[in-house]
């Protein structure tokens, strides 16, 4: 019964995420590179105000898998290294906590795009 | 050799003749109402080459090749070659002109390319200068959205108002001698901009160019709507068509039924392509294969092409400039009586082959 | 003739003429991929969990990510992904795997102009800006919280 009401919890956090995306395209015809980045800032705004780790305690990957997750390890790579490191950790935190993400962007980008060819869009 | 200037129209005394006509498009249009119409359809969108900017300029040393050879002329007889596309520095035409050993004038119009070469190559046939000019234009869709919008297998939704680049090219070969079609007359437009910064509106940014260059030709040959059997756009779309229609409803014009829209003729409306084609191969094929071939046979007479295109560029829409549109006019006119019998498809498939043919020959010679 | 006052009339009478499609659907299509992608990343780390219980719950969340962006990637691949994107618009974006799309996207559509100048140049044009914001933003949050 657990796992079901976290599995619903997911689905409708993670709809209404995107949801709110759709809006936005409609609303204001923006194109998916600025939606993304607005997803990101408010990821990091998320986890700034700590409201990130509040939504996550009950959606789960309904909100850490949208960009918002991505946005809100950044601020929390960045956080948590500048409370150890210092000035160094604001430096080295986002990335070093994102870095298995790029990395695997870059790298599966990078292959497929090897093995495979653009084709036209069909719709 | 003399020539009458009224305003913006010049109005050929000599009349020059389309003696040769080509169309070639690609599957989907293939598959749309005029699919039956033109020439050739490709199989797919790669033509056999490796990438979608040989396709096009495969396609386009096509039409030419075709052209001349319904003209039943060689390359060679060829005078000059006006040719234009949408890719940045015209490279489809430039590099499908080092095929031929012709003369060649590279033009940019955007989307009005065909109706600008057309009305270039009939003032220097006119004036005597040339016998033959080949007019070719050509648009991939393909090449097109990787340069002015987006990677192609980018997961995003077209908007509404979007229009779809033709994958299509055409050629026509105009000459001072022979039968068919003669061009009456050509209005070369003037740039209109009208404020309208969506990129996705091309439709709406291109209507007052269309509208200027409308009323122009009516004011100047003295004619009205009803005079034309057929009055065709190159590529407002569906929402640029109406647009056009309000436009010249207000200026004192009434559009009927015999005014049609390329970008609205190219596809059926379930084809998921919004408000239409567009691209300067969209009213190109159409006009190299159901007008001319309508004129042909005496079941047009008269037909007023408005070629439209929006002068606008990546760059450009990035630091916020409006769209500028353009709109060329040719008047085709036909004295043909008699009716020559339909091309059946298989004689279509012939002169395919034919070209197919003459093409790797040619280029084998160039070697 | 005043050209500001014909083009603001004229922008207003195209924007009454543009076609209201209905918003409904495409939001209802949004919602429902978004769910579901959402819905598999948690599957996904379900199944890690259970298969190496020992996991931190970090190191879980970025296996789901490098899962997720493989997946999306290959999708992007063989052409499936701008089917699915144009069916369910922000619902394909905003994901994770939207991300990926629109990094592969581009490297694959350049590839003709070569491995350096075409794929690995124009990789980043349309993420690029989502990692720089993120960054930038991460940094200064990062920075607040060393004053604090």
């Amino acid at each position: 019964m657990e796992t079901f009401l976290t599995y619903l919890y997911v689905f409708l956090v993670g709809g209404f995420v995107c949801m709110l995306g759709q809006i936005l395209v409609i609303k204001t015809s923006l194109t998916s590179a600025r939606i993304l980045v607005s997803f990101v800032l408010l990821g990091v705004i998320l986890e700034a105000t700590t409201l990130y780790d509040y939504i996550y305690s009950f959606a789960k990957s309904g909100i850490s898998v949208p960009i918002i997750g991505f946005g809100a390890s950044l601020a929390k790579g960045a956080i948590l290294a500048s409370k150890t490191k210092g000035v160094l950790g604001v430096f080295t935190g986002g990335l070093e906590a994102t870095a298995g993400g790029i990395t695997a962007a870059v790298i599966f980008a990078f292959v497929f795009a090897l093995i495979f060819k653009a084709k036209t869009k069909k719709s | 050799m003399l020539k009458e200037r009224k305003e913006q129209t010049i109005v050929f005394k000599n009349k020059p003749r389309i003696i040769g006509n080509y169309s070639i498009v690609g599957p989907k249009e293939g598959k749309g109402p005029f699919g039956k119409m033109f020439d050739y359809v490709m199989k797919d969108d790669f033509f056999g080459e490796k990438t979608y900017e040989k396709a096009e300029r495969k396609m386009l040393e096509h039409a030419i090749f075709g052209a001349t050879d319904k003209a039943k002329l060689n390359p060679k007889d060829i005078d000059m070659l006006v040719c234009g596309d949408l890719l940045n520095q015209i490279i489809t035409s430039s590099y499908a002109a080092r095929a031929y050993d012709i003369s060649y004038l590279g033009i940019f119009s955007a989307c009005s390319a065909m109706a600008l070469s057309i009305g270039i190559g009939a003032s220097m046939v006119n004036a005597g200068y040339f016998q033959n000019v080949a007019c070719a234009t050509s648009s991939h869709f393909s090449t097109a959205e990787r340069q002015f919008r987006f990677p192609l297998e980018l997961g995003n939704q077209r908007p509404p108002t979007s229009q779809w680049t033709c994958t299509a090219s055409g050629c026509t070969v105009i000459s001072s001698e022979g039968r068919g079609p003669y061009i009456d007359s050509v209005t070369f437009g003037k740039v209109m901009d009208f404020g309208i910064s969506d990129v996705n509106n091309m439709g709406a940014a291109m209507a007052p160019a269309a509208m200027e260059t409308m009323i122009s030709v009516f004011h100047d040959t003295k004619t009205t709507p009803d005079d034309y059997d057929l009055i065709i756009t190159g590529d407002l779309g569906k929402l640029g068509a109406e647009i056009l229609m309000d436009l010249m409803e207000q200026q004192g014009y009434k559009l009927r039924e015999n005014y049609c829209d390329c970008g609205q003729m190219m596809f059926y409306y379930d084809q998921n392509v919004l408000m239409g084609g567009s691209g300067c191969g969209c009213s190109a094929s159409i006009f190299n294969s159901y007008v001319i071939e309508r004129l042909k046979t005496g079941q047009l007479k008269n037909v007023l092409y408005i070629a439209t295109g929006a002068l606008l560029s990546t760059t450009s829409c990035q630091q916020g400039e409006s769209v500028p549109g353009i709109a060329h006019a040719i008047v085709v006119k036909s004295n043909v009586v008699t009716k020559s019998k339909t091309i059946t498809k298989k004689e279509k498939n012939k002169i395919a082959n034919k070209v197919e043919k003459q093409l790797s020959k040619f280029k084998s010679e160039e070697n | 003739m005043d050209y500001t006052k014909r083009n603001i009339k004229y922008n207003e009478y195209v924007n009454s003429k543009i076609p209201k499609t209905r918003s409904w659907p495409s939001l209802f299509y949004a919602f429902i991929v978004g769910g579901l992608i959402c819905m598999i990343g948690q599957g996904i780390g379900d199944g890690i969990r259970a298969i190496w219980p020992d996991l931190a719950g970090n190191a879980v969340s970025n296996y789901v990510s490098i899962i997720l962006i493989f997946i999306a990637s290959f999708l992007t691949g063989i052409g499936v992904y701008d089917r699915i994107g144009a069916f369910a618009g922000a619902g394909s974006i905003v994901p994770i795997t939207g991300f990926s799309n629109s990094i592969t996207s581009p490297a694959m559509d350049f590839k003709n102009e070569g491995i350096i100048f075409g794929l690995c140049v124009k990789m980043f044009s349309i993420a690029g800006p989502v990692i720089v914001i993120g960054v930038l933003s991460s940094a200064i949050v990062g920075l607040i919280y060393l004053f604090l």
